[in-house]
């Protein structure tokens, strides 16, 4: 909680999301330390560092899905929009509908591929008719590039679908719920390189529309999606900047030792 | 160390004889261990095998002979009787008193004399002939022949059983055409009766669907819930792990103490402050038994639900967590469907298991001499196994033959049920 006074004040500067001075506990092991970071609609921001180094543990405070670890703690502020998500008069529900998430390996609903995206709109209430429904589960696959793959199939099973089709299917379903940000736990850690390739595209096309969070084991990955790259290591913020000068003049010793392989 | 080129140079050995007497002999032993072991598992099946097998030919050996019949041809010379009855009251609800207070049973009794000690008919045969000269009085004015049931010593002559005397009239009526065998269809209608002509199953059968109905609908919600509330809710602390190592004895617990719990609670009187309370409800009931059951079984349907639950992989639960859907949505769009098939299985265990239970019911007096089919959840009732035990309990010879017919209904009525739900199981299974 360092210096989180002088940067108190970014929230009123328009960031879509900012952490201040946040720190995680799994019980007594601190796996975050005093990280500060803010994230814009108009950016893709990636999360880079070595295995374990915390990326995914933050990537998870952000909308709140570490409340279902009971031994979690977080302290620190997060607000989205310039609301404290951890306050008690943030609904964590309505939080992860604006904040979606979209996990490592591929997680389908065992059920058809038009109930996968329809879920989410109908728990929330978001469409008014079956007419309203079916137009945002059909927006929602072309956003997410798979509705000319299954249009003629929505009511097979999802996880009939290759290993890219369900992730985009997962996209698809995060997006139905017109979520603001949108956050990414490397997506494409399980696919090959095809597969890789088209969510990458996938993600320069919904950049803008939504503030988009990737977290990735893969630099060039980084390089070629985020404008915004932060290095994580050991449970700390080492540099955060534009991708561009973190890939090409890190400030950093540890981050110029990773990019370049040093370990990791 | 992982590398493939050691630069330190490995201490020599000496290559392998794969093709060497001792090698030969090491593979010789292990396809002579593999050998034994298949056999060994083949011979526990073979033996499993012909146990059920040797169970189900007795059974039905016996029992075949439960689910027939034997009915005398009476000749009634109804003027001759001499029965002292109105006619114009037969038509009325007080014919049954008219007919029998003008002595017919004692009429047809003697109707039925074989000359030997033992009566053609069964003691009921009286009330066939009533029901007949209900239907239609005019038969009073004529003879008439009716078909009743044979009774218990004749049964067994007809079979070449019991005494000479019985297997003599048996081979005689027969030959005179007044003696035929067809299949028991009052087994499946009546109840307990004194005698082994006139038993039958409807009444414990009735009694056990009741029962089982009132354990379903305790134990399986109640049970599904706690699983739900222990795996998806509560805190994993000292408490929840005394819950758990509770459970797990509970399921161990034998059934008779259950029996003496439900007796203590259900039917037990209460001194709460100087007043006295109860029993709360009614003995020998099925919802006592159901009830009862219930508590014996919710355990086992609560560790299966657990470990269904458990099952499911987390990345279900993460996916409908990331997309806002609440805990309680979580449980019951996503975690109780794909546990379903697990939950469905483990309550069929715990209902085959009350199904055939026998001490606990002993306990709350469903072992009563129930003559009329229970007609709801309060009325004294049997189960079928009860049933069961007080046949085999009956000195009467009749009785062993109904004693392994009801076993053969029990079983059906089991295999059933397991039927069911496998059914429900699949089909839940390819919901999916």
């Amino acid at each position: 909680m360092t210096d989180a006074t002088p940067l108190s004040t970014a929230t009123a500067t328009g960031h879509k999301m900012s952490a201040r001075g946040v720190n995680v506990f799994y019980g007594d092991k601190q796996a975050i330390r005093d990280v500060s970071i803010d994230v814009d609609m108009d950016h893709v921001t990636a999360f880079i560092g070595p295995s374990g180094c915390g990326k995914s543990t933050f990537l998870r405070t952000l909308n709140r899905m570490n409340d279902t670890i009971a031994s979690a703690r977080v302290t620190g502020d997060i607000m989205l929009d310039g609301e404290d998500i951890y306050s008690s008069a943030m609904d964590v529900v309505q939080l992860r509908a604006r904040v979606g998430m979209v996990f490592q390996k591929p997680n389908p609903f065992p059920k058809s591929i038009y109930e996968n995206v329809a879920y989410g709109p109908r728990i929330h209430g978001l469409a008014a008719s079956k007419v309203a429904l079916d137009g945002i589960v059909e927006g929602s696959l072309r956003r997410a590039g798979l509705w000319d793959e299954v249009k003629d199939r929505l009511s097979d099973s999802g996880t009939a679908l290759s290993g890219g089709q369900q992730q985009r299917l997962c996209i698809a379903r995060a997006i139905a719920v017109d979520p603001e940000v949108i956050l990414m736990d490397e997506p494409c850690s399980a696919l090959d390189p095809i597969a890789t390739a088209k969510i990458e595209e996938l993600i320069h096309e919904l950049r803008g529309r939504y503030a988009i969070v990737i977290v990735t084991h893969n630099m060039q990955q980084a390089a070629r999606v985020s404008q915004k790259t932060a290095f994580f290591h050991l449970g700390q913020l080492v540099e955060y900047g534009d991708t561009d000068n973190i890939f090409t003049a890190p400030k950093q010793e540890r981050t110029k030792d990773y990019i370049t392989g040093r370990y990791g | 160390m992982s590398k493939r080129a050691a630069p330190a140079p490995a201490p020599e050995r000496t290559p392998t004889d794969w093709k060497g007497a001792a090698m030969q002999k090491r593979i010789r032993r292990r396809y002579a261990a593999e050998r034994r072991f298949k056999l060994f598992g083949m011979l526990a099946v073979i033996l499993s095998a012909a146990f059920l097998a040797f169970l189900i030919a007795t059974m039905v050996a016996n029992g075949a002979r439960g689910f027939t019949r034997s009915e005398v041809a009476l000749d009634l010379d109804f003027p001759k009787m001499g029965l002292a009855v109105d006619r114009t009251h037969l038509s009325t609800p007080g014919a049954d008193l008219a007919l029998s207070g003008a002595g017919l049973q004692d009429k047809v009794e003697i109707a039925a004399e074989s000359g030997g000690d033992h009566s053609l008919a069964a003691n009921s045969a009286w009330i066939t002939v009533r029901d007949a000269i209900k239907a239609d009085p005019s038969i009073l004015g004529g003879k008439r022949t009716i078909w009743v049931p044979a009774s218990t010593a004749l049964e067994m002559g007809a079979r070449g059983e019991g005494t000479a005397a019985a297997q003599a009239d048996a081979s005689r009526l027969r030959s005179a055409g007044k003696l035929r065998t067809g299949f028991n269809w009052g087994f499946f209608t009546a109840s307990n009766s004194n005698d082994p002509v006139a038993v039958g199953i409807w009444g414990a059968l009735k009694g056990s669907l009741l029962t089982m109905l009132v354990t379903f609908l305790i134990a399986f919600p109640v049970g599904v819930l706690a699983a739900i509330y222990l795996e998806e809710y509560a805190p994993k602390n000292r408490w929840t792990d005394l819950i758990e190592v509770s459970i797990n004895n509970l399921a161990a617990v034998p059934s008779i103490i259950f029996g003496l719990l439900g007796l203590a609670v259900f039917l037990g009187t209460w001194q709460i402050g100087g007043h006295s309370f109860g029993p709360l409800l009614p003995r020998s009931a099925a919802v006592v038994g159901g009830l009862t059951l219930a508590l014996m079984i919710m355990p086992v349907i609560v560790i299966a639900s657990r470990n269904a639950i458990k099952g499911v992989p987390p990345s279900i639960r993460d996916a409908a967590l990331g997309i806002g859907a609440s805990r309680i949505q979580v449980v019951f769009h996503h975690v109780l469907p794909l546990a379903m098939p697990g939950i469905l299985t483990g309550t069929i265990i715990g209902m085959a298991r009350a199904l055939g239970e026998t001490a606990p019911l002993l306990l709350i007096g469903m072992r009563a001499f129930i003559v009329t089919a229970p007609q709801g959840f309060t009325d004294p009732a049997t189960v079928l196994p009860v049933q069961i035990f007080l046949w085999s309990d009956e000195v009467s010879r009749g009785f062993v033959e109904k004693t392994s017919a009801a076993i053969i209904v029990l079983l059906v009525f089991l295999l059933a049920m397991n039927g069911l739900a496998i059914y429900l199981r699949n089909k839940f299974e390819t919901r999916w």
